[in-house]
């Protein structure tokens, strides 16, 4: 056996101890555990962790970018599919409004009396999801070409412009910003980071009703057109997979990312040196003068169905909680997300989530009429940015579309 | 045929069909006319890892009552099909009554999702079925004159775009012709303009979609053709010859006559087919340029909150618009059997 067979015998034998975590003892006798939720590596590891616990009776984790569209469906049934749902703060919403995750408060006050409060969401006073990592949009940077044009990393959107001028204008890149910008659930989140920035606010207050046809609303959609004209042309296709490989390939020398994607974009996989060792992390941008980052902080976290027996709530109850204790941070965990768990070290990786947390970023609405909002900006958005029609006629008809989704949702009248 | 041995001949085609046609029909009609119970919302104060606030949720309690008396939902009657996200009647009537012209009125009918949808699913229907129906015809007969050895392969090749998942072959078109793809660069330099971007123009993009859709379906319609080609009466074409008739006049007065028939069969499901456009919106993810009635559907049932009356009303709405497109020909199809 020459060397390179050796080697290569020996990194598979590596990634085959790393594939299968080790059985661990979450104190578990019986039970049923089966978990819906997004993918991306940190949910994986979290799904992983919770599926290597002993005595469970039946463990498996379905998933898949898709999640939102199957969770409700798949807790609805009594038993429910899945006793688990890993939710962020806009899906737990739809689960809570169809009434089928439980309140944790017995189970923690029983089991779960490790978990530090700060991870527990509360709402009206029950414990409903407990949260392990959070997230923000922020700022990606490429050092070379800032300074190339000797400017420091942009704190604002109009420095973000600028700069992009001076990157055309100089003939570095043609197409200089990016972001993820696909008509639909993209842009209605690039809207609601711009317009809270901004400091708009969504409704009248303490109602459903919507009202964005303001000045903040009009600014908003300007400033999301100023920024549309230094991207590749075909940024309404672009989603975060589309807008990552535009970064790698290197075509984009400024953009207001996700923190979970940051790790992937500064690893040295799919890119080029040139590219990888130039990407930086920044703050969040704020807009307009405002001094609230143009961004929202998101948490990810999970739940437990209603419709499930005692048994397999409190063995998913510990399963999860295994899953997200300081056990399962490694070298190769570590990371992977900005995590709420004790023992975890930030790397630089994950300066833009915290710096969004500490500017005091305005948290994404938990609201239960949202989502309909966020489909309705998703849907007419595009309109404005190619030119069909003025600001003021794309918030009518946001506001429009909105008001007779929420007419049949039962939220106004 | 006795009639207790049609009864049991039919029967399983006859259950499968209320079971899997007709009940989920009368379904979606049902949840059609259903409304959400109002929400009873109170305020409510949410704590989390990025601290606490105030803000509403749906009282669970109260909620769990209202649909105990109600599990349906509230009776709305036609409310959902009127309001603006559907036949928005009364955005028709004031933009009808505002109108400064024709074509003023069509383009602000077009900002309402509905007719939006609908604008481009009758202009994809339109020009994809015929488009199909002429190529299907073209390449068969093409197929049909090759060499007998090469037929097997070129009718293989020819199948493959009806073969591939419409969502994969979509997939492929869309990076194709993508700004940095083979046929996306070819364009540039066709057009000697190095901003073009077919993903980034409503016109290119209608275009595109309409070429996968002609592209996708049009093995379709030469499998149908073919099949028809070798049942063509081989002494009337060689009377035809003896007579002096050229290639093109034996197809004119030959084949095209003969074959007239599997072009009703053709059209009628390639005009089903097409008003149900939808995976190539999703695979080019053409959103921002072209809807369509099954991608409104998609929409409504794909949001973080779901709309199921809100997709029902629009489901009846497209098998309405189905039974119109189809009536022609169905109406045609009726009468000559009917004299026959």
């Amino acid at each position: 056996m020459n060397l390179k067979k050796i080697l290569m015998a020996g990194s598979f034998l590596v990634t085959a101890s790393a594939t299968t975590a080790m059985a661990a003892d979450c104190g578990i006798s019986e039970g049923r555990l089966s978990i819906v939720g997004n993918e991306f590596p940190a949910i994986q590891t979290v799904g992983a962790a919770a599926q290597s616990c002993d005595g469970l009776t039946e463990a498996k984790a379905n998933l898949t970018a898709d999640h939102q569209k199957i969770n409700l469906a798949g807790m609805q049934g009594d038993p429910a599919e899945y006793t688990t749902a890993i939710v962020a703060n806009s899906s737990i919403v739809a689960l809570i409004n169809e009434d089928v995750i439980r309140p944790l408060d017995d189970l923690i006050a029983a089991h779960g009396q490790n978990i530090p409060k700060n991870q527990l969401i509360t709402i009206n006073g029950n414990v409903m999801a407990v949260a392990f990592m959070a997230n923000a949009q922020h700022l990606l940077y490429r050092k070379d070409i800032l300074d190339q044009i000797g400017i420091e990393p942009p704190k604002s959107y109009e420095d973000m412009l600028a700069a992009a001028k001076m990157i055309r204008e100089q003939g570095i890149l043609a197409n200089p910003l990016g972001g993820p910008y696909a008509a639909g659930w993209n842009l209605a989140q690039e809207f609601t980071n711009m317009y809270l920035g901004h400091g708009g606010s969504f409704y009248e207050p303490g109602t459903a009703n919507v009202s964005i046809n303001n000045e903040q609303g009009v600014a908003t959609l300007e400033m999301l057109k100023a920024l549309s004209e230094y991207m590749n042309p075909d940024y309404l296709t672009h989603d975060s997979n589309a807008t990552s490989a535009e970064w790698e390939a290197g075509n984009v020398a400024l953009m207001h990312m996700w923190g979970s994607r940051s790790g992937r974009l500064m690893d040295a996989e799919g890119s080029t040196p040139q590219v990888y060792e130039n990407t930086m992390v920044g703050a969040p941008l704020t807009v307009g003068g405002g001094d609230k980052p143009a961004s929202t902080l998101w948490w990810d976290g999970w739940t437990i169905a209603k419709n499930i027996s005692d048994e397999d709530a409190e063995a998913t109850f510990k399963a999860m909680s295994h899953a997200i204790s300081p056990a399962i941070l490694n070298d190769e965990t570590m990371g992977q997300a900005v995590w709420m768990i004790e023992g975890y070290t930030p790397a630089a990786v994950n300066d833009g989530v915290f710096a969004a947390i500490s500017m005091g970023t305005t948290p994404y609405p938990m609201l239960p009429q949202h989502g309909l909002l966020h489909t309705a900006l998703g849907d007419n958005i595009a309109d404005f940015l190619q030119g069909k029609e003025s600001a003021e006629q794309t918030l009518a008809d946001i506001e429009a579309a909105y008001i007779a989704a929420a007419k049949e949702k039962g939220f106004v009248n | 045929m006795k009639h207790t041995a049609f009864f049991w001949f039919t029967l399983p085609s006859a259950a499968a069909m209320l079971l899997f046609i007709f009940f989920p029909t009368v379904s979606i009609i049902v949840q059609s006319f259903h409304v959400a119970h109002e929400q009873v919302i109170i305020e409510v104060e949410n704590c989390g890892p990025f601290g606490c606030t105030t803000a509403t949720a749906i009282d669970q309690e109260a909620t769990a009552e209202l649909r105990e008396a109600e599990p349906l939902g509230q009776f709305a009657g036609l409310d959902v099909y009127k309001d603006r996200n559907h036949l928005a009647v009364n955005e028709f009537a004031q933009l009808w009554a505002d109108r400064e012209s024709l074509g003023g009125f069509v383009s602000d009918l077009m900002n309402l999702p509905f007719y939006k949808a609908l604008g481009f699913t009758l202009t994809y229907t339109f020009i994809v079925t015929p488009l199909t129906i002429v190529f299907g015809f073209i390449i068969a007969v093409a197929v049909n004159s090759a060499a007998r050895t090469l037929r097997g392969p070129l009718i293989f090749f020819t199948l493959l775009p009806n073969i591939v998942t419409p969502l994969i072959g979509g997939l492929i078109l869309f990076w194709m012709v993508d700004a940095r793809g083979v046929i996306g660069t070819a364009l540039r330099w066709l057009a000697d303009d190095p901003g073009l971007s077919v993903k980034a123009d409503t016109g290119l993009m209608w275009s595109m979609l309409m070429v996968y859709g002609v592209w996708s379906s049009a093995p379709f319609a030469f499998i149908v053709y073919y099949a028809g080609l070798q049942t063509v009466s081989q002494d009337t074409l060689e009377a035809a010859r003896i007579d002096g008739a050229t290639r093109w006049q034996q197809i004119r007065h030959v084949v095209i006559p003969h074959l007239l028939p599997l072009t009703t069969f053709i059209a009628l499901i390639q005009l089903m087919d097409n008003f149900r456009v939808f995976e190539p919106i999703i695979s080019f993810n053409a959103q921002a340029h072209a809807t369509s009635l099954s991608w409104a559907i998609f929409n409504d049932l794909g949001g973080e909150t779901q709309q199921l009356s809100s997709a029902a009303a629009t489901s009846v709405l497209t098998v309405i618009g189905v039974a119109i497109l189809l009536s022609p020909v169905l109406v045609r199809t009726y009468r000559s059997y009917g004299k026959a």
